[in-house]
């Protein structure tokens, strides 16, 4: 197999996108005075992170910013066939109760991910409402799950994958469609 | 490429790399004790078997908290009380609890190899909980856990080992992993339970003092009764004489020395009170440890495809 | 009715007369008849055709247990002595600790009777030096003498008692018979279940030390320099013993040892992952002692080899390592691995079959051992290079319990000849 990719947001594109939707977050809650951000492990941190200091600028406040980890919540996870993925932790250390909590994750595909995450976020607390950001929404939901907040509308079939890059995690920042290719 | 065994039988032979996977899992799981609802659903719909033929309510205890709070559903054998009192081969016990198709198993056994036998004869994982004279490895592994919280790492720490080394599984599965992962260990005691043979095993101290100078880690090990009589010792008296560590003797120690104990401990004979409930003592981060090991090791042993769900699939 | 039998082109091997060279050799009415250099003897009738194979006295395992009566579970005198004879051996002298006790000529006379039933290798039996194997008041030895034993020994059982072992190798001179000795000191050996060394501390088992064994061969030997008689050390397993031995030998005593193959062929590792099949005593020792066991055989310090064939039921080895029943059999496989020192070792040919025929015939006063003509006509033709694979389940022993199970073994028993009649491998029914 060989792969072939096709950049389809760069760098500039998604700066763009953190900081619109960064606006929108700000708007949509009246300001951030009750506002909480929480990445989905792991891109959902950095996109979390970086629309987190596009708000300080906007609002010269930070807004309290947790990580969640969705491994022990995962409905695939007696699928796999190797051992259980690493698990590397929950890091939310301020209250969730009756806030707005606004769930960061990268690409939004089925929904399962969010619906573990959604799951996780209630062990925590009892939020006054979640609302959800995602870089990239590539369709082919299974579950009743929608976002509040879109980066960009990529149409996919199943068998491409999205490929995204965001710094600081990755190197750069670009998202790219990668499609498998047999090899002749 | 699994990082981690099928079972976890003891750390001899195991890698840096699986034992550092090992305990920075555990380590992620600390932190759903802290929370409010100290549950995930990761394990629903397992089951673990304990099954104990040598009482310990603490370990025990331990991977019971471990598995509910991964959800799993946990079923204690008492074997002591079971059909093994009445005669039953290990492999007949072995053959039965197969059929009821447990996702993990809990082994604890006063004879040495017990788990290695029924991981051989049981289709699910095996978690030695502790076999005879040989490893305890969940044990060695919060020990290791606590030591790396308290020190920041385990390479080129000296680690003193103190008691009866001779008879110890805790002893055991520490030294392997400890040496793999680069501490300097010795081993501190009389030498009817320190004998010169054990001399591969790292520097061998006869007087407690000298063995625990400069140490960053005192590991006391619990002194068995029974070692009185069978001329091991010649009192308890007399091994706390010259082997109980008090806070004058832990002066000796480097002055940001951790002590830690496996548990029970024996106050007044391998410790005193006033070292065991001092600041220095990280006994109780033991224990806390001992849950998140577990549930690490739970998690990452019972969490796995049963092997004929994987044929089936495959 | 034991017919008249040639076996021809083989290369005959026989210690005792100094002979090794390519003969024919004649069988008439069970005795050897005629030993003639290749094509001279005339005969009709039976032949084996020995080419490329050893020719030589039969083989004799000077140790085992039959465990009948009181075990048939675990092996009769019939599947014992069938094991027997497709491991090449003609005779075997079996251990006292059965149920009951080979303590009485009763209990002898029943085992020569089975035997004599079962019709395949010669059994002498060995009779207990002390009455249940209590190790407190010696059996009535001369009434066992008298039925057919040809040795004394509480195999199994150390002799813990000086006392009691000086008056049985005083007694025992009566008879000329030799006093088997198992060399353990209970108390050092301490309930132990393997050797004492690394692997023991590894595997956190009870250690049996080397001292267990030397401190009675040290004892035993002192014994037998104040009474005379005749002391043969069952299978030696430590370098002291080896070097005990040899100097009581330099100093002219009557002492002979047996090793078993286990003992110069396996170290302690064989015990990692709990290998209950690598459970018995003496213990496998280590590396060191493996050495000096080999080197023993092969300088003549260890005068014999015996199996110490110990056969136990599968739930006696199916359990945990502490639990197991001490003890594998050996009668299948003592051949090859034998052999295996004449390839790898130094062992001469004529060594092996020194201390698998020549020497246990004369320690236990046997008429065997030995290719002259008249003498009775138990013969082994061994193939030398028959490749062959252990698979334990096809063991004719009633028994599985081998730590040699999927070994890639070279040598193998060609026939089996028991006073004059072919009793391996197996015969049409007449």
């Amino acid at each position: 197999m060989s792969d072939e990719s096709r950049v389809v947001v760069d760098a500039k594109g998604i700066e763009r996108i953190l900081a619109r939707i960064a606006h929108e977050v700000v708007e949509h809650n009246r300001g951030i005075s009750n506002v909480v951000l929480i990445g989905v492990r792991s891109r959902g941190v950095d996109f979390a992170s970086r629309v987190a200091g596009k708000i300080a600028k906007i609002e010269d406040k930070h807004p309290p910013l947790g990580i969640i980890d969705i491994t022990l919540y995962r409905d695939d996870l007696i699928r796999s066939t190797e051992h259980p993925p690493m698990v590397k932790g929950t890091e939310i250390d301020f209250p969730i109760d009756d806030r707005h909590v606004v769930l960061f994750d990268d690409v939004l595909y089925t929904g399962r991910t969010v619906r573990a995450a959604l799951d996780a976020l209630m062990d925590f607390g009892r939020p006054r409402s979640v609302q959800l950001a995602v870089l990239i929404d590539r369709g082919h939901r299974e579950l009743p799950i929608r976002p509040d907040y879109v980066g960009k509308n990529i149409p996919t079939s199943p068998s491409e994958s999205v490929r995204v890059q965001i710094r600081d995690h990755d190197e750069c920042d670009e998202v790219a469609i990668v499609r498998a290719r047999a090899v002749p | 490429m699994s990082i981690v065994g099928r079972h976890l039988l003891g750390l001899d032979g195991m890698g840096a790399e699986e034992i550092q996977f090992l305990l920075d899992s555990a380590d992620s799981f600390r932190e759903i004790a802290e929370r409010e609802i100290k549950k995930v659903p990761t394990l629903r719909g397992k089951t673990v078997v304990s099954l104990f033929f040598e009482s310990s309510t603490r370990t025990r205890t331990s991977f019971e908290i471990a598995a509910k709070r991964l959800s799993a559903d946990f079923v204690s054998v008492n074997a002591s009380a079971s059909s093994v009192s009445k005669g039953e081969s290990l492999l007949d016990t072995a053959r039965n609890i197969a059929a009821m198709s447990p996702d993990a198993l809990v082994v604890r056994h006063s004879r040495a190899g017990a788990p290695h036998f029924l991981a051989r004869h049981v289709g699910c994982p095996v978690i030695n909980a502790g076999d005879g004279a040989h490893e305890h490895p969940t044990q060695a592994l919060l020990d290791l856990l606590t030591i790396r919280k308290e020190k920041g790492r385990i390479a080129g720490l000296k680690v003193a080992i103190v008691g009866d080394i001779l008879h110890s599984r805790v002893t055991r599965s520490n030294l392997y992993a400890l040496r793999t992962l680069g501490a300097e260990v010795r081993l501190v005691g009389p030498p009817t339970l320190v004998p010169r043979q054990l001399a591969s095993w790292g520097d061998l101290h006869h007087n407690l003092e000298e063995g625990i100078r400069d140490a960053d880690v005192v590991m006391m090990l619990r002194l068995q009764r029974e070692r009185q009589g069978a001329n091991f010792l010649p009192s308890l008296d007399e091994y706390s004489r010259y082997f109980c560590l008090t806070s004058a003797a832990l002066d000796a120690a480097k002055p940001d020395a951790v002590v830690l104990h496996p548990g029970p401990i024996n106050r007044g004979v391998e410790i005193s009170s006033d070292v065991a409930d001092s600041n220095r003592s990280a006994i109780l981060d033991q224990v806390a440890n001992g849950v998140a090991v577990r549930m690490a090791t739970l998690y990452l042993l019972a969490g796995r495809v049963r092997d004929t769900e994987q044929r089936q699939t495959a | 009715m034991t017919q008249n039998l040639l076996i021809h082109g083989g290369r005959v091997i026989d210690p005792a007369n100094d002979i090794d060279d390519q003969l024919d050799l004649l069988v008439r009415d069970g005795l050897v008849a005629e030993l003639a250099p290749p094509s001279q003897i005339k005969h009709e009738g039976a032949r084996i055709d020995a080419s490329g194979c050893w020719v030589t006295p039969g083989l004799i395992d000077m140790h085992v247990h039959l465990r009948e009566p009181g075990y048939e579970y675990k092996e009769t005198v019939a599947t014992g002595t069938l094991a027997a004879v497709a491991g090449g051996f003609t005779a075997v002298a079996c251990m006292a600790n059965t149920n009951p006790v080979n303590d009485s000529g009763a209990v002898t006379e029943y085992i020569i009777e089975r035997a004599r039933l079962a019709n395949l290798a010669r059994v002498h039996p060995i009779g207990a030096v002390s009455f249940g194997l209590e190790g407190r008041a010696l059996a009535e030895i001369g009434e066992m003498r008298e039925a057919g034993i040809v040795g004394i020994s509480d195999d199994g059982m150390p002799i813990a008692d000086g006392a009691l072992m000086r008056r049985a190798l005083e007694y025992a001179q009566l008879f000329d018979l030799p006093v088997i000795v198992h060399e353990e000191d209970p108390s050092l050996a301490a309930n132990g279940v393997m050797h004492e060394g690394q692997t023991c501390l590894h595997l956190g088992l009870r250690g049996m030390p080397s001292a267990a064994e030397e401190a009675m061969v040290a004892r035993d030997i002192a014994i037998l320099e104040q009474t005379g008689g005749r002391l043969h050390i069952a299978h030696v397993s430590t370098v002291g013993s080896v070097r005990m031995l040899r100097d009581a030998k330099s100093r002219g005593l009557k002492v002979t040892a047996e090793v078993t193959p286990h003992h110069f062929m396996l170290t302690d590792q064989a015990v990692l992952d709990y290998d209950t099949n690598a459970k018995m005593k003496p213990p496998l020792r280590d590396a060191t002692d493996v050495d000096h066991m080999i080197a023993a055989l092969v300088d003549g310090t260890v005068d014999a080899i015996a199996t110490d064939h110990a056969p136990h039921h599968r739930d006696e080895k199916e359990v945990e390592f502490d639990e197991a029943a001490f003890g594998i059999v050996g009668l299948e496989t003592s051949l090859p691995l034998g052999l295996r020192l004449v390839r790898d070792a130094g062992l001469s040919p004529n060594a092996l079959i020194r201390a698998m025929s020549v020497h246990p015939a004369e320690i236990l006063n046997l008429n065997a051992g030995s290719l002259a003509v008249g003498k009775p006509a138990d013969i082994t033709v061994i193939d030398p290079e028959d490749r062959w694979t252990v698979d334990v389940n096809r063991l004719r022993s009633k028994s599985k319990n081998s730590p040699f199970g999927g070994w890639e073994m070279v040598g193998a028993a060609r026939a089996t000849i028991v006073g004059g009649g072919i009793k391996w491998p197996p015969q049409e029914a007449q």
